[in-house]
């Protein structure tokens, strides 16, 4: 370990691990597990993590939010976006351990059944999907873009939702569906 | 992915001091600095970077972007990309860097990557990137797999028999048409490089990409002040509309009087082992008119010492192409 780089946080803490006392939902001490505190959906979680888990596994196996999808895990496909202190990445490339005291959104912070985002409303209303697995992605950076610089046209929805694909193809109707809720946006502010 | 020690830098001092204790220097080095991790945890998962020790240099004050007194600006080494493409300054003094960091990636790595992270982007040739496979820059002398395979999209300037790897970043080639410096903060204290000599070519070690030493911290990029009345550019061509690496581009960055070019930087991406500026197109560009003949006898310049691969010898036509359409808008528009 290395004094003169800072707080250690990948150091081996087997017995520490061993320490913690066993809760129901508890992942079994791993080897080299680090203890590491994130915030998601306003929820605070201390979690004892092999440094080498990514973002989105820690959310998947350890917070059991399973919303964000694990498609190519290579930051390429888009399926793992989350929202870090309000803007869209892919967590799939994210060290867990290095988003800590970082405002985390997951889909499940989004809306609820019941209580929806009027992206996700939008995605009902106009179809905007087919098998689903790729959804809460394309819904993460749809609810990112309304606050982006993004022009008017198609086109520049198309181009700012290039990083979230769909094997089924619904692309046009994904377009139209946040085109929808851009517009009625536009309508209130006009109003 | 090979377990590693996590540790985190609060100032830069701890940070130099952690990788100075490393055997090579920051590309494919057992100690790495991380920031956006777009590049590098990628090619963690791939063991194609196995690093024992990761240093998080989010922390680092080194997230601003500042005007210079001179009329340059400041970019830190972990602004986001994002940040830096939607920068008033840069969209209005340097369109060019705007245009090329929005030309790559996606929003969501965007939002992560950053300054410094972009200069140090490693290939995307896939024979770097699989393990199975020899490959100099991975491991130095296995032997270069891509001259006799699948090259269809790698460099044809600045190649050697050691290694045709293309450098993919955009920002890189922005980069050098503005002419930045990059800021070096290493264990034996600061200096800057030119982006010109910042990236290595090949050569007989294409494991060594930058002039970085173990211990070195990119701390910051300038730029110099506009050059007054430019125009500047970023042409992007690519398999598909959008979220995909060059085949060929061009950043130029042209101010003509009267329809009379009277400074021309130019800089080719996609094509190059290293980010391509080309002062043969500029030569030939200075002092002329703005005309297609001018503009073609630019981009033959540019290419005259391509070497191309068995599949890529479609990038000599594609990147003259590139330039001269890149060089119609810039002069149309001015």
């Amino acid at each position: 370990m290395l004094a003169s780089a800072g707080p250690v946080l990948g150091e081996r803490s087997r017995a520490e691990s061993a320490a913690t006392p066993k809760t129901k939902e508890a992942m079994p001490a791993v080897e080299g597990a680090i203890p590491v505190t994130l915030r998601v959906n306003g929820k605070k979680y201390d979690l004892q993590i092999d440094p080498r888990t990514t973002l989105l596994d820690c959310l998947r196996e350890h917070l059991h939010l399973t919303g964000s999808k694990k498609g190519c895990d290579h930051g390429q496909c888009g399926a793992c976006t989350v929202h870090v202190n309000g803007r869209r990445m892919n967590s799939c490339l994210c060290l867990a351990a290095m988003y800590q005291g970082d405002e985390i959104t997951t889909i499940e912070g989004v809306g609820q059944p019941g209580k929806l985002h009027p992206i996700q409303e939008a995605f009902v209303a106009h179809d905007a999907y087919q098998c689903g697995y790729c959804t809460c992605g394309q819904i993460m950076s749809a609810v990112a873009l309304l606050s982006e610089p993004v022009g008017p046209e198609d086109a520049e929805v198309k181009e700012f939702m290039s990083g979230n694909i769909c094997r089924c193809g619904a692309y046009q109707n994904i377009v139209e569906a946040i085109q929808s809720v851009r517009q009625s946006t536009n309508r209130q502010k006009a109003g | 992915m090979k377990i590693f020690e996590l540790t985190r830098a609060d100032n830069p001092g701890q940070a130099i001091a952690a990788a100075a204790k490393a055997n090579t220097a920051q590309q494919g080095a057992d100690i790495r600095f991380i920031a956006g991790g777009t590049n590098l945890v990628d090619y963690m998962k791939l063991n194609v970077e196995t690093p024992r020790q990761l240093v998080d240099v989010n922390h680092l004050p080194f997230d601003k972007i500042e005007a210079l007194p001179d009329g340059g600006l400041s970019i830190g080494a972990v602004v986001r990309n994002s940040d830096l493409a939607y920068h008033p300054i840069v969209r209005k003094n340097y369109a060019v860097l705007s245009e090329a960091l929005l030309s790559g990636a996606s929003p969501q790595l965007r939002n992560m990557a950053t300054t410094a992270g972009n200069l140090l982007q490693r290939t995307r040739c896939m024979y770097f990137r699989d393990t199975a496979m020899p490959c100099n820059k991975r491991e130095p002398g296995s032997g270069c797999a891509a001259i006799t395979g699948v090259n269809r999209g790698l460099a044809i300037l600045g190649t050697s028999e050691h290694c045709i790897a293309s450098n993919p970043s955009d920002m890189n080639v922005a980069l050098a048409a503005l002419e930045a410096t990059i800021h070096i903060s290493g264990p034996k204290g600061e200096r800057s490089v030119t982006i010109g000599d910042f990236h290595l070519l090949p050569g007989n070690t294409p494991n060594r990409e930058t002039v970085l030493e173990p211990g070195d911290l990119i701390t910051h990029v300038t730029l110099p002040p506009p050059s007054p009345g430019n125009r500047s550019l970023y042409l992007k061509l690519r398999d598909r509309a959008s979220f995909e690496f060059a085949l060929a581009s061009a950043a130029v960055v042209i101010t003509a009087d009267g329809g009379k070019i009277t400074r021309a930087r130019v800089a080719l991406g996609g094509v190059g082992t290293k980010p391509w500026r080309s002062p043969e197109a500029e030569a030939e560009l200075t002092g002329q008119s703005a005309t297609q003949a001018v503009f073609q006898k630019a981009a033959e310049a540019a290419l005259r010492d391509a070497k191309p691969q068995s599949q890529n010898g479609f990038k000599v036509e594609l990147a003259k192409r590139c330039l001269v359409h890149a060089l119609k808008l810039v002069t149309q528009t001015a």
